[in-house]
């Protein structure tokens, strides 16, 4: 228990049929921080997290998770966790409070503190107004405060999030980040998948899933700042023309339109990448301004899954 | 092994979600009621209140004294009456009385006079039963001619014994009856209860939880452990009630073979719910099962009558050993220590299909 990890995992792989889910992952999540999954849907972020909780067995590899042998005895582990399902998995037909009680029930929270600990969490998760309401006929955001009031009942030591934010809005999004943070704080270790690069920015760490492989980890910074790309950050009066000029350049990783602007990845071994995309414009008569652009993540993003594709082929 | 506290939890978050659940909450009620009183009254050899129309063309004090005493018996509802044996035909014809009774002018000579008849009935053939019916009021007459008009009333109001108790169709009906309602709500209700919260992602949650699989699987059948025990008062009642259908036997032990075929119908419910992966497929399953349990347990034909093929597959089902089980404790008075095969096969069915479904089920989505 004194390991300064919650998670440690080794190797882990998952296959269904001939599709390799997860493949030979590696993963370290440390004690009280905020760990993310950004991929896309399918890159084996909820496989992984069912394997971490014992839902599925890894076809090969294996996770200590605290202190817990996966694959093992995954039933000493469930106490000590938290589970927040991708789908609401709470029962619609009973009400907010009768939900809350099964849950503390189920998890064996002593009688005498039952009543206050779930009174605490209908407050801290606003809840309160809603607790004679049945759980189906709530919103989106109100559905998920009540999931999360549910897998922190129990004061658990790790909370593994599947895409907990996919169903609400920025401002539920913005509160749930908020009570994340306060959970870390006291000392919860939370994993969380997500396919928002806001969300990622938000993370101590985290982890790219692409296709089943991890491509890349470490805080958002050390992320940002190993992307092995120049990125320039064009303003074109014809955005469309500018990007199809500059993407005709051999040199040129990716370029994305974002509004007006485009945004252009280009490798680290080129040197003045400005000449280059200017270059380019010029040839094609299309006006515009070129500026240097510090990277974000979801350039990573795109940079470590490009490379991954390269390595594939 | 099996926590108190995480046992109760899931006992009462099954009840309060059938409570909410008002389609099936009324099933739990509705569908033995409903039941008991189609197979009761619509599917009945018992019959009564014939419509009947009398042409009496005697008027004398004798022919009104057997008029009378015809409807007396409740057989025939005299609804009708008419003056000649044409328009009494002619009433059958068009499908308005069943049985038509034509009373000669010279009814009190021919009473006397063995060999002749003294009334002719018209009958609606087309029905076996109420040929039958009219069968059985031919053979009054006879009597009628062979002893004193004073005795004559007794030969009417022997109509009804000469239904043997043993052979009114409630009366066969009601304990058969029994073990197809209980069979049907308990097999339908665990069927779907695990693939349900499959279904609805409920499940995900739960097995991420410390409850255990034991747990999971007695919690969700217990309540309906005291609904099946609540159906098969709800039947008694009315079938004692409505039907007048004798428990011979000993209460006790009705609820004692009534509890192992409960047992063993929710066994089976839930070994289908960890066998299939909706809730149709549930349903398709129970439906399969529930076919030959109404057609081969005996209920519907007699067991000894079927092909060897067919009573085979019937001694596999539980409804066929728990039909034996009440027909013997209600009708025949057996004691349930008389009727230990059946009731030990129910024990030996329920422990195995429980066992295979515990191994079935495991906490896990792979």
């Amino acid at each position: 228990m004194s390991s300064e990890y919650a998670i440690e995992a080794r190797g882990l792989t998952k296959t269904f049929g001939d599709l390799r889910a997860v493949s030979e992952l590696d993963l370290n999540v440390p004690r009280g921080q905020i760990y993310g999954f950004l991929g896309p849907n399918g890159s084996g972020k909820s496989t992984t997290i069912r394997m971490l909780c014992g839902l599925l067995t890894p076809t090969d590899g294996s996770a200590d998770v605290l202190g817990t042998k996966i694959p093992g005895k995954a039933d000493l582990l469930k106490p000590k966790i938290g589970y927040m399902t991708q789908k609401f998995s709470l029962f619609g037909d009973m009400s907010v409070g009768e939900n809350l009680n099964f849950i503390a029930e189920i998890y064996s929270v002593p009688a005498r503190t039952r009543k206050s600990r779930i009174d605490e969490l209908l407050v801290k998760y606003d809840l309160a107004p809603q607790q004679k309401q049945l759980a189906g006929t709530m919103s989106g955001g109100q559905k998920q405060r009540l999931a999360l009031a549910c897998a922190v009942l129990h004061h658990p030591e790790l909370l593994l999030l599947d895409e907990p934010t996919s169903a609400v809005d920025p401002q539920s999004r913005r509160d749930f980040w908020a009570n994340l943070f306060r959970l870390a704080e006291t000392g919860t270790t939370v994993l969380v998948s997500t396919h928002y690069m806001d969300e990622a920015e938000r993370c101590h760490r985290l982890a790219i899933l692409d296709h089943g492989v991890k491509v890349a980890d470490g805080t958002p910074q050390e992320l940002q700042a190993a992307t092995g790309m120049h990125i320039i950050e064009v303003t074109a009066d014809d955005p469309y023309a500018a990007q199809v000029a500059i993407d005709e350049q051999p040199e040129i990783a990716s370029v994305t339109q974002l509004g007006i602007r485009l945004r252009v990845l280009i490798r680290e071994i080129h040197s003045d990448p400005i000449s280059i995309v200017e270059r380019a414009l010029e040839s094609s008569g299309v006006t515009g301004e070129t500026v240097m652009a510090p990277p974000t993540l979801e350039d990573v993003f795109v940079a470590v899954t490009m490379k991954a594709e390269e390595n594939g082929q | 092994m099996i926590s108190l506290s995480r046992l109760g939890a899931i006992i009462k978050k099954e009840v309060v979600q059938l409570s909410r659940d008002r389609l099936t909450f009324g099933m739990v009620f509705g569908l033995p009621i409903m039941q008991i009183l189609l197979f009761g009254y619509a599917i009945n050899t018992d019959v009564r209140n014939l419509r009947t129309a009398v042409a009496n063309k005697a008027g004398t004090h004798l022919s009104r004294q057997f008029v009378s005493e015809l409807a007396a018996s409740q057989v025939v509802k005299i609804s009708k009456t008419a003056q000649t044996a044409a328009e009494l035909e002619s009433l059958l014809r068009r499908g308005e009385i069943s049985l038509g009774v034509l009373i000669p002018a010279d009814f009190d000579r021919r009473v006397a006079d063995k060999n002749r008849s003294a009334v002719h009935l018209f009958v609606d053939g087309s029905d076996p039963t109420i040929l039958g019916v009219a069968n059985q009021l031919r053979t009054m007459p006879i009597e009628f001619d062979s002893a004193p008009p004073r005795d004559n009333k007794q030969g009417l109001i022997e109509v009804r014994p000469y239904y043997n108790p043993e052979r009114r169709t409630p009366v066969n009906i009601v304990p058969g009856l029994m073990g197809i309602i209980l069979m049907m709500t308990m097999m339908l209700f665990t069927a779907v209860a695990i693939v349900r919260e499959r279904e609805r992602g409920n499940l995900e949650l739960l097995i991420n939880t410390p409850v255990t699989s034991a747990e999971l699987m007695v919690g969700k059948v217990t309540p309906y452990v005291a609904i099946g025990l609540l159906q098969l008062a709800i039947i008694l009642g009315v079938g004692q009630f409505l039907f007048d259908v004798p428990i011979r036997g000993s209460v006790v032990d009705l609820y004692i073979a009534g509890s192992a075929f409960i047992a063993a119908n929710l066994a089976l419910g839930l070994l289908i719910s960890t066998a299939t992966h909706t809730q149709f497929q549930a349903m398709q399953v129970t439906v399969f099962i529930l076919m030959p349990s109404i057609l081969l347990s005996g209920f519907m034909f007699p067991f000894d009558g079927m092909p060897v093929a067919a009573r085979y597959i019937g001694e596999i089902l539980p409804t066929t050993h728990f039909i034996r089980l009440t027909r013997g404790i209600m009708l025949r008075e057996a004691p349930i220590g008389e009727l230990m095969p059946d009731l030990g096969y129910l024990i030996v069915f329920t422990a195995i299909a429980m066992t295979v479904a515990a191994k079935r089920f495991t906490k896990r989505l792979d």
